[in-house]
């Protein structure tokens, strides 16, 4: 049978055992399970498959879908098509690494335990923070920890979001607060970004964070400048959600004075893979690393006074402190943060810069020859990073359904999400698209009508 | 023998490089045109610089001083760390999976939407519940989702319930979830079997209870025999009853947690199906409820409409989402092979031989160590170190001892209510030839214990370091490398 060769023991193997344990059949250990409560019958599954037939299967499955190798994508939104070098798969696909659990017995998970840390500094060098975290689930729940973390370090319940955030992100801050009963109110646009004077306005002395996220979701990049000044005035806190991508260029969360910088990782060496697993990071000021969600790599010494890492500070932590852990998060994304960590290795400081230079340079190209097109429009004016909103002639559904007919997958149709905004598109741009593709782009939008 | 590893600032020369990317194809414009200066990065970024020779062979390095289940035995109490199949990696990395999108258009996702509206029906099957969602990614996560659900089901009625109930056996994520999801928790005694007591779980029950979240077999391994009448003093007080799925593996095919009255279950798809936990993650957490919760379960859900699937967003009473996209996709994909691969039959012999090892395993070790509560087991058991400590020998320095004959050790120190505890967890996937060597360890070390504690309190002596100070480590947090610390 099928599925069988991952179960070693043999029926004379079983035989020998049930006989030392002292009973007849295997029904026998079974025997606590009330009459009322047993499954009678076999489950409803399908005859099993061997390892060749489920690999045609998931094959014709796979094969059903159209993706980013084999179309043109300009989609983003939180989840990115970036060039993943062939080393990470590598390296993630150690099985030392992929097939061992939280590194809680430290002595025999040094390997785990030094690129944790080595990923947590890492990410200090990207977002000058000074603290970071082994991973949480994904940019959404990051930017939803760190709320519920800036509210726990004011004591303080309410929390401002900008409507600049990504949708779905926000959609995930508000399942969070509701749950908590932490009140969420949302900061205005203005010309595609964050409202700073309505800010202002609604930071009030009940206020724990003010959420922005930079570049914001229309692929803009937000005015900094005061803006910690404002919040911390109040005695708030600043929480970002930044793109690592964007970083080597774009002015640091610490350099604008942000006392929690997180956002999605995925970018960093993870492929898309239909929206999960994604990575969340989380950086903050080490004075916070106490209230830190999440589990966090330290250096600490063996009894012979050698460097090591353990899991450290683990009385923030939901198996020592129970109801009163900062977060209930177990389970991390610890293989895509090492598969970050290797893409940052890869890289280094150079090829980190060229990334975004390529997304930066190829995103105007694309912006500027979109935008010449009859009807198209750019949403808002200002700097962008890699992705941008352009308001189209028509709808972004009816435009999606012709541009994959031409085998691109075009961007994310915005109305949905700011019906204010009317027919619109949030188009990404990353260093994976060619010169070539972006103009077949926009002659296929010129044939459009 | 025993070495520092060089961390990978400390390797490497500057001008070094390591992937290399193509020329810029479009017209490059100044940079301060695109970014203004004060939107521009100030701090220079001071990441290494290395070759890609030196990188794989840093890594190479690290996964030398790791265990992982492909290096040997991992008997860790809850965590189920049983065999992963290499079939599964294969198949979550087909482009066709890997590299999708997840705004893409439902018509050119839906292979992606039928493996997901497949996976559902058979976790629906196994665990006897009537709609399943994806969208959490670890255990966690999923108690999270469902008491958000819990919770919105009892507001949809009128009702503020928020006090949760949770034995003190439970795993610390219950409590945290509960706290997460703003409740009050009450903590239910063991009674002397190991079990819920179900008299002082009455008394606690009142118009405030949400929820009983339990673990069946709970954390010491032991079924809750009860259950039907927990289940219904629960629902006679008008709570609602949560599976945790932490231990699903001792039970597939015997029982389902639906049918033992539970209302709402997440799973473990990294514990129970076989998927790899990475080092600590990514896992994948769906939750499974009754039809009375389904209208409350995250957007979307994937419906079927004549041959088509799609992502239903249309679902008024949703609490919302609870993860950026569609959960752990990648995931759920290993999870559905090992599924379709395993049949209805692999899947009820996986649960037999989980606890079929775990009662053989019990019986001989019970001899060495403290077997507190010495009945039937499931797919794990509880020992305590009490003999052994009286030598001056504890839970954590037995584990330890363990790493010198190459077996990862137990989960120590918890269920919290037996003292001194190592929860040993074998799974389906090792052989009796595994389970004699881990059991003659495991008798030498207690032998030791008597003998000689001080080869045990010095343990390990073979591992690629001795042993850490965490005390240390907590006191001077040093959580990043910086040049000064060199």
């Amino acid at each position: 049978m099928s599925g069988m060769h991952y179960l070693p023991l043999t029926d004379k193997e079983r035989r020998e055992m049930l006989e030392s344990i002292g009973v007849s059949s295997v029904e026998e250990l079974f025997r606590d399970i009330p009459a009322k409560v047993r499954f009678q019958g076999k489950l409803r599954l399908p005859q099993p498959l061997s390892e060749w037939e489920a690999l045609a299967h998931l094959g014709s499955l796979a094969a059903r879908n159209k993706n980013l190798k084999s179309c043109v994508s300009f989609l983003g939104a939180g989840v990115y098509d970036h060039f993943i070098p062939s080393i990470v798969r590598h390296v993630t696909g150690r099985s030392e690494f992929y097939t061992s659990y939280t590194p809680y017995q430290a002595e025999i998970s040094q390997g785990v335990l030094q690129a944790i840390f080595e990923y947590q500094t890492m990410i200090c060098l990207l977002t000058g923070m000074e603290a970071a975290n082994a991973s949480l689930y994904d940019g959404a729940t990051a930017l939803a920890e760190g709320a519920v973390m800036a509210c726990a370090v004011t004591g303080r319940s309410k929390v401002l979001v900008s409507r600049s955030v990504n949708p779905f992100y926000r959609q995930v801050l508000e399942n969070y607060c509701d749950t908590r009963g932490l009140t969420l109110e949302e900061v205005p646009l203005r010309e595609g970004k964050t409202d700073l004077a309505k800010a202002e306005s609604l930071i009030g002395d009940g206020v724990a964070a003010l959420a922005l996220q930079q570049p914001n979701f229309f692929g803009l990049l937000e005015e900094m400048d005061g803006v910690s000044g404002m919040v911390h005035g109040r005695g708030a806190l600043l929480v970002v959600s930044v793109d690592p991508i964007s970083l080597p260029l774009v002015r640091t969360p610490a350099e604008y004075g942000a006392d929690i910088a997180c956002g999605e990782g995925q970018p960093l060496g993870n492929p898309p893979s239909f929206g999960g697993p994604l990575l969340g990071f989380f950086a903050a000021r080490e004075k916070y690393i106490r209230r830190m969600p999440g589990r966090i790599a330290g250096e600490t010494v063996d009894s012979d006074g050698r460097r090591g890492f353990v899991l450290t500070l683990q009385t923030r932590e939901q198996h020592i402190r129970r109801e009163r852990a900062t977060s209930n998060i177990c389970s991390n994304q610890a293989l895509n943060a090492l598969a970050a960590a290797v893409y940052m290795a890869a890289l280094g400081p150079a090829g980190m810069r060229e990334v975004a230079e390529l997304c930066l340079q190829k995103a105007a190209y694309a912006r500027e020859k979109l935008t010449a097109l009859d009807g198209f429009r750019l949403a808002f004016p200002g700097a962008y990073f890699k992705e941008f909103a352009v308001r189209l002639p028509g709808e972004a559904l009816d435009l999606n359904r012709y541009l994959l007919e031409h085998n691109i997958i075009g961007g994310l149709d915005l109305e949905p999400y700011y019906p204010e905004l009317g027919p619109s598109a949030l188009f990404c741009v990353t260093e994976t698209r060619t010169r070539a593709e972006i103009d077949a782009l926009v002659q296929a939008l010129e044939g459009w009508s | 023998m025993r070495k520092e590893k060089e961390l990978l600032f400390e390797m490497g020369a500057p001008g070094r490089r390591g992937a290399l990317l193509p020329a810029c194809d479009v017209l490059a414009r100044p940079l301060g045109d695109l970014l203004p200066e004060k939107a521009q990065r100030g701090l220079s970024l001071e990441l290494p610089e290395l070759s890609e020779g030196e990188v794989i062979r840093h890594y190479t390095a690290l996964s030398a001083r790791n265990h992982g289940v492909d290096s040997g035995f991992y008997p860790l109490g809850s965590c189920t760390m049983k065999y992963n199949p290499k079939v599964n990696e294969e198949a979550a990395a087909l482009p066709g999976f890997a590299y999708l999108h997840p705004c893409q258009d439902d018509s050119t996702v839906q292979g992606a939407l039928e493996l997901l509206y497949r996976a559902e029906a058979y976790l629906n099957e196994i665990t006897g519940m009537d709609r399943v969602t994806f969208q959490p990614v670890a255990g966690a996560h999923g108690e999270l989702t469902g008491l958000m659900l819990i919770l919105a089901y009892h507001r949809s009625r009128g009702e503020n319930r928020n006090k949760v109930l949770i034995p003190d056996s439970a795993h610390g994520t219950n409590p945290a979830s509960a706290a997460m999801a703003g409740c009050s928790v009450v903590q239910i005694p063991s009674d002397a079997r190991g079990l819920v007591d179900l008299e002082a779980l009455k008394k606690a029950l009142d118009e405030d209870t949400a929820a009983l979240m339990l673990t069946n077999p709970n954390t010491l391994g032991l079924f809750e025999e009860e259950i039907a009448a927990i289940a219904a003093a629960v629902h006679g007080a008008g709570g609602l009853l949560y599976y945790d799925g932490a231990n699903l593996n001792a039970i597939m095919g015997y029982t389902r947690p639906g049918d033992m009255g539970f209302d709402v279950v997440h799973l473990n798809l990294h514990k129970t199906f076989a998927t790899p936990h990475g080092g600590g993650g990514p896992g994948s957490g769906p939750v499974g409820v009754k039809e009375r919760l389904v209208p409350f379960l995250p957007l979307p859900l994937v419906e079927k409409r004549g041959a088509d699937f799609y992502l239903d967003y249309d679902r008024p009473q949703s609490i919302g989402k609870v993860h950026g996209f569609h959960g752990n996709f990648g995931v759920v994909v290993k999870a559905y092979t090992y599924m379709a691969m395993m049949g209805a039959a692999g899947l009820k012999q996986a649960a037999a031989d989980a606890v079929l090892n775990a009662n053989y395993l019990m019986e001989r070790l019970k001899k060495s160590y403290l077997l507190t509560h010495d009945r039937l087991c499931k797919h794990e058991f509880v020992l305590s170190a009490a003999w052994q400590k009286k030598n001056g020998v504890s839970a954590a320095d037995i584990a330890k001892a363990l790493l010198d004959y190459g077996f990862h050790p137990p989960t120590v120190y918890f269920p919290l209510i037996v003292e001194e505890a190592l929860m040993v967890e074998p799974t389906e996937t090792e052989s009796k030839t595994t389970l004699d060597r881990f059991a003659t360890a495991m008798e030498e070390i207690a032998r030791l214990a008597g003998e000689d504690p001080a080869q045990v309190t010095g343990a390990p002596h073979t591992t690629p370091v001795g042993r850490l100070d965490e005390v240390r480590a907590s006191r001077q947090p040093r959580v990043r490398w910086t040049p000064a610390a060199k």
